[in-house]
């Protein structure tokens, strides 16, 4: 196939996004409720506790869920109106075929039909081109049972090496320096350690927007006399009330925190008993920092030696400090450095395994701590075990029942398979719950790849804007049509239960994916009646690996509102904090500090993109917006894309608030309306990026990968930014 | 909001008028320099039962060239309601909980009195319905001893609903509900944190904060 079959206002017009505003059955459906449902949000990495209004079969409506005691019944406006995405005129209801002369470029087909054609395409592609020509892109909005479930199909049902997940966007960063330096991945502590600490450092984390539900608990830190510090290139919400705030420059996070480091070391605000008992390679992590001065920081960052200084302080000097980041410095072409720049603080000053001690990851994605645990990443086996490791493959082997040969190796990740698909080498894609064209860097490339390959299937319960280039639709079901478990930013695993049944013909992800390994020959690893029997297949599989679930049960799950991986037990309580009394996850149970020397991000500003670009969420949206751009009350907050630019640089450029400016990288341009603030650097614009087409911020972002983590750099480009409209 | 013409005085917590019938103790506070402007109290507003899909609370940003600062704003519900008492038609009425409603459909003349009168600002005129709708504390919550559904959802606590012993123990800030319009004395039902006790000082010199210059570019501190 090539182009899409019909033109994009045809796409949208039969698909959408639409704008879903009502109930269904509107506001006296809520007179007549069938029943209640405890469930969660499927909208960011806290999975707040939700209970969903079911009348006639369809979500009508929420209640806060006071006892789940996460959230306390809080949620952000996506939680609120979340019920918004069920009974949407946009919800695929068939497998749809790519047909141009049908409304819209698809036709409604067969289950067997379709199926039939997958398996079809599957073997003839693998069969003229290689096992691995086929490839498949999974996501984390799925399930921690759907998680496992695609990462053995692709294994065992397909047996191509190239499975990547959407996770690939948004953890990886965080997990590759977690299990460097840590010995495992998961958040260093639940929650509730958050109102206990002295100090709380945000690095790169708009949790205001991106993790609303935790401004909560930094208040709850702040009413017990805990000083607060942000570094952001923007002062975000939370950043407005910030005790030392630092206004740093785009890609400099590992400057900042090795500057820090120095300081530490310096004024000798250090912890000598836990860096001797507790760690290894404190030695070359200090010589990295010796010139690390405050003014080198200064200069490197843009922020003011002195708020360096008090942030050095602040953290170096309290008796307990939590360290929470995200995607801010994560997106970056050495994200796995920032973060191992960050858990060095905490080692130095042995701020982890106590009551308010810790430094995580806010985890942003839905599933986003289980769904990079159960083996749907290209280099991992379920339980976090490396693919790679043949101890951690003949286990896996002798759980899935298999020859320990016919599970593929180390596959590519999800940006290098989207770039070997535009080469050619890649020629056949399954997906699932993934829009690259909106979410992979440099949008052009992405359009392109998919338009080049020879088969393309998407199980989506939406036309996503990369489904539209597929050969194959087969609708899938919603996060609250399907049962199983979900893994949050805590790593406190939750339970996840079906409101109704997917409507239509769609159907349920896991019956799609069993069909279809059936199809494929390969039934005899698929033999399965649900969830459940899935999710004990995991406990099985994850047992004695670095992500435990041995000793969960879904009984336990609702009777203790969560349980902590690890639970290698089912008399085990869980593990709501990590590293108690300073053992870490190697076999000596040290920490392994890490020499950080501060580089320049892969792109750099020049005469002709003289401004930095950075992206990220805004509060309203999740991810590519397949979802809430289909909800009308959270498009109505913010129905378009926007520049910020602070007031010297817009009147630098002749550009006023409101007025459309024309965006250009090295990869293309794009025209968004100005929003002049004086709440960003005035070297940088920020656009948020859940928009598709002419208004996909990742039309401008660089492909530029992170060598270990394979995460590309969406929070760092150089731009040009002009005024548009009248010469001037 | 009018800082200027606005004196806060500080009294101490349940020394108004007594809370009666099934409020019980609770109380709603304001603290809008939490406020995080994510909307969720607007939108869940709406999702209360008796309000369908229309929103009663205000969220306004005070200057967004400047600040992310915003502030949420549900009714006062004064002990003796201007709005009320302007109401040519009498449509404004307090219940036993001290709560004050929405104009009454059959009463409202939609005069918009009660909507220039408010000091707060709060009631809105809805054209289409031709009649005042306001935020009513979500009556049909508390009146079951549930959280109205802003205070419920708020992710920040920028809207709390408790009672004042859990407030002591959670919290921080002077609750203020006595108010001073030029002549006009107004208490409130519903309290706003401020930082200290006492009336606040306006336009006192103010000791330099880092919001005033966030990126260091005045002093040439930051690059």
């Amino acid at each position: 196939m090539a182009e899409l079959p019909v033109t994009e206002a045809e796409l949208i017009e039969r698909f959408g996004p639409h704008l879903n505003e009502m109930p269904a059955g509107g506001w006296e459906s809520h007179a007549n409720l069938d029943r209640e449902v405890k469930t969660h949000c499927c909208f960011c990495g806290q999975q707040c506790g939700i209970i969903l209004k079911v009348a006639d079969e369809q979500v009508v409506g929420f209640e806060p869920w006071y006892d789940f005691p996460f959230n306390k019944g809080k949620l952000c406006p996506k939680g609120v109106k979340r019920y918004l995405q069920n009974e949407h005129p946009d919800r695929l209801l068939d497998p749809l075929e790519r047909d141009p002369s049908a409304p819209g470029g698809f036709r409604p087909i067969d289950w067997d039909q379709a199926l039939d054609r997958v398996a079809g395409e599957i073997r003839r592609i693998q069969a003229e081109h290689g096992p691995d020509a086929f490839a498949v892109l999974s996501g984390v909005s799925l399930s921690n049972e759907k998680s496992y479930l695609m990462g053995k199909f692709a294994r065992l049902g397909i047996g191509t090496a190239n499975l990547d997940y959407n996770g690939r966007l948004c953890m990886v960063s965080a997990g590759k320096a977690n299990m460097t330096a840590l010995g495992m991945d998961r958040a260093s502590n639940s929650w509730a350690d958050i109102p206990l600490t002295d100090v709380v450092f945000l690095a790169g984390t708009n949790v205001a927007e991106c993790s609303p539900i935790t401004t909560g608990y930094i208040w709850e830190a702040r009413d017990r006399g805990a000083a607060l510090v942000v570094a952001d290139p923007r002062v975000t919400p939370i950043a407005r009330t910030a005790d030392v705030f630092l206004g740093l420059r785009p890609g400099t996070d590992s400057a900042l925190m090795t500057t820090i480091l120095h300081i530490l070391i310096e004024r000798d605000w250090l912890d000598h008993d836990f860096i001797a008992e507790h760690t290894t390679g404190f030695d070359e992590a200090a010589a990295a920092v010796a010139d690390c001065t405050p003014a080198w920081g200064a200069e490197v960052t843009g922020v003011p030696a002195a708020r360096i200084e008090q942030a050095a302080e602040l953290w170096g000097t309290r008796a307990t400090g939590m360290l929470l980041h995200a995607r801010g410095i994560e997106h970056q072409s050495k994200g796995v450095e920032n973060v191992l720049s960050c858990i060095n603080l905490g080692l130095a000053t042995g701020k982890f395994g106590k009551p308010g001690c810790g430094v995580t990851t806010i985890t942003g994605q839905g599933n986003g701590q289980g769904g990079r645990e159960h083996g749907h990443k290209c280099d991992q086996l379920p339980g976090n075990r490396n693919i790679e490791d043949p101890d951690a493959r003949a286990f896996i082997a002798s759980v899935w029942g298999c020859d320990v040969d016919e599970i593929p190796g180390k596959g590519m990740t999800a940006q290098e398979i989207m770039e070997a698909i535009h080469r050619g080498e890649i020629k056949g894609l399954l997906s699932i719950c993934f829009n690259p064209v909106v979410s992979l860097p440099d949008t052009t490339l992405t359009a392109e790849a998919l338009s080049r390959l020879e088969h393309y299937t998407a199980i989506d319960f939406f036309m996503s804007e990369s489904a539209r280039y597929a050969d194959l639709v087969l609708a899938g079901s919603l996060h609250e049509e399907d049962e199983g478990t979900s893994t949050t930013v805590e790593g406190r695993v939750v339970k996840l239960n079906q409101a109704k049944k997917p409507p239509g013909r769609a159907r349920v992800d896991w019956d799609i994916i069993r069909d279809l390994a059936h199809r494929l020959d390969r039934g005899r690893y698929f033999d399965f009646e649900g969830p459940r029997d899935l999710f004990e297949e995991l406990r099985r599989a994850s047992a004695g690996g670095k992500a435990d679930y041995a000793g969960i049960t879904w009984e336990r799950i609702e009777d203790e509102m969560g349980v902590f991986w690890p639970c290698p037990t089912e008399d085990h309580p869980g593990t709501p904090r990590l590293y108690e009394g300073g053992r870490f996850a190697f076999p000596d149970g040290r920490a392994r500090f890490q020499p950080i020397t501060y580089r320049p991000p892969a792109e750099v500003v020049d005469d002709d993109y003289p401004i930095w670009l950075t992206t990220g969420r805004t509060v309203s949206q999740y991810l590519s917006g397949t979802q809430t751009r289909r909800i009308g009350p959270l498009m109505e907050q913010n129905p378009d894309p926007w520049c910020e630019l602070h007031p010297r640089l817009a009147q630098q450029l002749g550009i006023v608030d409101g007025a459309p400016v024309k965006v250009t990288s090295r990869r293309a341009a794009m025209t968004v309306a100005a929003k002049v603030v004086a709440t960003i650097r005035p070297d940088t614009v920020f656009i948020p990026y859940h928009w598709a087409g002419d208004q996909a911020a990742n039309l401008l972002t660089n492909r530029a990968l992170d060598p270990q983590s394979k995460i590309p750099e969406y929070k760092v480009a150089a731009v040009r930014v002009e005024a548009i409209g009248e010469d001037r | 909001m009018a800082a200027v013409s606005v004196q806060l005085t500080s009294k101490p917590i349940g020394a108004s008028r007594p809370l009666a019938g099934s409020f019980g103790d609770s109380m709603f506070v304001i603290d809008q320099s939490r406020c995080i402007g994510c909307r969720a109290c607007v939108q869940a507003c709406a999702e209360c039962g008796t309000h369908r899909g229309r929103s009663l609370i205000h969220l306004d940003e005070v200057d967004r060239g400047a600040s992310t600062q915003t502030v949420p704003m549900v009714c006062m519900h004064c002990d003796d309601p201007t709005c009320a008492e302007v109401c040519p038609a009498d449509a404004i009425k307090q219940n036993e909980d001290g709560v004050v409603q929405s104009a009454l459909k059959p009463r409202c003349i939609g005069c918009s009195n009660c909507v220039l009168a408010c000091p707060f600002g709060v009631p809105n005129y809805e054209a289409e319905l031709d009649q005042m709708m306001k935020c009513d504390m979500c009556y049909d919550r508390t009146s079951e001893g549930l959280k109205p559904m802003c205070a419920s959802v708020c992710p920040s606590d920028a809207l709390w609903f408790g009672t004042a012993e859990e407030f002591a123990e959670q919290r921080t800030g002077t609750l203020v509900n006595e108010w001073r319009f030029g002549n006009q004395q107004v208490v409130t039902k519903v309290r706003t944190v401020a930082d200290g006790a006492g009336p606040i000082e306006v336009g006192a010199e103010a000791s330099f904060r880092w919001q005033d210059d966030p990126f260091g570019l005045d002093d040439g501190s930051g690059r």
